[in-house]
């Protein structure tokens, strides 16, 4: 077991190290990409270029750029976007609250409906409120969630935000929870709402097939023969084995939207998180701003892959070999 | 578990149809039969090819129906309608009564949904955005099979160290995350200057192929997992080891003996790539690092609309209600081809 997580963790920085360094060479060593030129706004000349790749160790060679940012980012912390010439990591950590707040609002609602839906499908299958439920589920995948939110927008804030409905609905925008929790609240239900949307529909297909798979198991058989309710056979047996797939992606998923990944939510309610953060350094080639949420995502994403791994040999030691 | 071989389940399959008289019929026939059974996927599929002609014929509306140019300008032109005259771009038309409307839906030939910022027809560019949204998603949906495919083939065939090293590159590009990918190549490829030359080959910005590249290139790993493990099992199978006691070459067994196995998951999975690169690009287009103007996709639409919201939601909504139904009848048709082409699966629509 040791020398599993030892392999994983191991595995897990060369990740993060390749990420890094595929990122990097993108942004530079991409023919015809010059972020100096990006920076020094329209029409500049070959001595404001010069003078700003010298100012930003751009005129150095690429392995010892690469070295001096991990430096910056890493060991003095005192990395400088080449936007708004502030520190880097104090942006992330200010954007990071709010990516959260959004993240784990919507994860609570997603996992709720998504187990409520999944049992009453497969419970219910036979009944025409299966295939009803499985075709809702398919249309929450099948909708783009920056349009699903324009939508909800153009509802709550335009059409019927004069009826009681939703004439308590702030303008767009965030509130920090501690300064005021209720406001917090109030601007975040409906982003909550929107992002969960897509992982209902995902996760109640997942845990309906898992739920409907492990019914044929002998052991639930077993579970029915010696006598057990059907709804202690359903949540003390059937579903506890489906849930090791819905939790598994639940991990991945998880770190991929607090990593960044909640972006077009965060877009579409103008929410200042770190997706949006994330996509405005991208596209100002801002390279020290990206290199920093790129490597804050990655390490999300490879420590949350890791713990599913560990978690997965901890349950069935044949993993473990492979 | 009792393991069903797919003969003898087609055996059985049929043996209840007919009423005991079998007859030899191929896993392919058995799967079109189980198809055209399943009306829902019927149905998705009708409706996925009834929204790629409608979007295919987009000149057609444009030229004869609408009349207009989707991608020119028309902020002084006018619009008869019921023998009134009223201009494309209306002055003052927002709460405040400042700035400039355009025309809402008429629901007449002639911008049918209205005009978006520039007085353009919003029906016939949703129809044009269609055809370019289609053609990327397609596009790159079957690029990311091909490379896939190679790639499972060779390492799930050769095993070792090409395996290793293909798997181990696959597994990073996987633990990459995708938005990040997807969003990193488009911004670096849309801000070079001249567009990129790799050899021969020339690409400028605006191009159509720079969000197809991408977009099939961020989705191979997602479809080289599941048949590279396919393959590794296939290798083992003995059908496998007939061909090399036969003498033939590596070629031949990846050819004639691999890669018939491993079709119908390709098959299983093209829908639902389709329906998740459709979704990708008009998230890339959204975002205005995906499709460029002056060239339109129902992503770059719904951008356009944005602005709009409030005053002319239609704009935005139209190119969102055409991704959902093309999505959702992907995403269906997939469940059915899932059910009718893989008789192993555990779970199915009917038991």
């Amino acid at each position: 077991m040791l020398a599993f997580i030892v392999r994983r963790l191991l595995w897990m920085a060369l990740v993060l190290f390749a990420i890094s360094v595929l990122v990097f060479l993108i942004f530079f060593a991409t023919p015809g990409v010059d972020p100096a030129r990006q920076m020094a706004g329209r029409n500049p000349s070959a001595e404001t270029i010069k003078s700003i790749k010298h100012e930003f160790g751009l005129d150095r060679s690429l392995p010892v750029r690469y070295g001096l940012m991990m430096k910056h980012m890493f060991i003095t912390r005192d990395l400088i976007s080449y936007g708004s010439h502030t520190r880097v990591i104090p942006e992330i950590t200010s954007a990071a609250p709010v990516t959260l707040s959004l993240v784990f609002g919507a994860a609570i609602i997603w996992i709720v409906f998504s187990i409520l839906f999944g049992v009453a499908a497969a419970v219910l299958r036979g009944t025409v409120f299966d295939p009803l439920l499985m075709i809702l589920a398919l249309i929450g995948i099948s909708i783009p969630v920056f349009w699903l939110g324009e939508v909800v927008n153009l509802i709550t804030q335009s059409r019927l935000h004069d009826s009681f409905l939703f004439s308590w609905v702030p303008p767009l925008g965030y509130t920090p929870l501690t300064q005021d929790p209720f406001m917090w609240f109030k601007q975040l239900i409906f982003p909550w709402l929107t992002l969960s949307v897509l992982y209902i529909g995902f996760y109640a297909r997942v845990l309906r097939a898992n739920l409907i798979e492990t019914e044929s198991e002998d052991y639930i058989r077993t579970a029915r023969a010696k006598g057990l309710s059907e709804r202690r056979v359903l949540f003390r047996h059937t579903l506890r084995t489906s849930m090791i797939t819905f939790v598994s992606l639940f991990g991945l998923d998880f770190a991929v939207l607090v990593g960044g990944g909640a972006l077009l939510t965060e877009v579409v309610f103008g929410l200042p998180g770190v997706g949006l953060l994330t996509f405005n350094s991208l596209t100002a080639l801002d390279l020290p701003v990206i290199m920093t949420t790129v490597i804050y995502a990655a390490f999300f994403i490879t420590l949350a892959s890791a713990l599913v791994d560990l978690v997965y040999a901890w349950l069935d030691p044949r993993v473990r070999l492979a | 578990m009792a393991v069903f071989e797919p003969e003898a389940e087609g055996i059985v399959f049929d043996a209840e149809e007919t009423g005991g008289d079998i007859v030899g019929r191929s896993p392919w026939a058995l799967a079109g039969r189980r198809l055209v059974r399943n009306k829902l996927a019927l149905a998705a599929l009708a409706l996925f090819v009834l929204i790629v002609a409608v979007s295919f014929a987009a000149p057609l509306y444009s030229n004869y129906v609408a009349d207009t140019d989707p991608f020119a300008s028309n902020i002084s032109g006018t619009v008869t309608l019921n023998g009134k005259t009223e201009p494309v771009l209306q002055q003052g038309g927002g709460k405040l009564g400042l700035g400039e409307t355009p025309i809402g839906p008429t629901w007449h030939s002639k911008y049918f949904l209205g005009a978006d910022n520039q007085g353009r027809d919003v029906a016939a560019r949703v129809l044009y955005g269609g055809r370019a949204s289609l053609e990327i998603g397609i596009g790159s949906a079957l690029l990311a099979s091909a490379i896939a495919l190679v790639f499972a083939l060779v390492a799930g065939f050769f095993g070792g160290w090409t395996d290793a090293i293909i798997s181990r590159v696959m597994d990073l590009i996987w633990a990459f995350p995708l938005y990040l990918l997807a969003i990193s190549l488009a911004t670096v490829l849309l801000t070079a200057p001249n567009g990129l030359k790799i050899g021969f080959i020339h690409l400028s910005a605006g191009s159509l192929w720079v969000p197809l590249l991408i977009i099939g290139l961020v989705y191979v790993p997602y479809i080289y997992r599941p048949i590279r493990g396919q393959v590794l099992s296939l290798r083992e199978k003995e059908f496998v080891e007939a061909g090399i006691a036969q003498g033939a070459s590596n070629f031949r067994l990846i050819f004639n003996e691999v890669l018939p196995n491993v079709a119908s998951t390709v098959i299983v999975l093209m829908p639902l790539m389709i329906a998740t690169t459709i979704l990708t690009e008009s998230a890339l287009s959204y975002l205005s690092i995906g499709v460029q103007p002056p060239q339109a996709s129902w992503g770059t639409i719904i951008e356009d609309g944005q602005s709009l919201l409030y005053t002319r939601p239609w704009v935005a909504i139209a190119p969102g209600i055409m991704i959902v139904l093309t999505v959702l009848a992907l995403n269906v048709l997939g469940d059915g081809l899932r059910d009718a082409l893989d008789p192993r699966s555990k779970v199915r629509v009917k038991g």
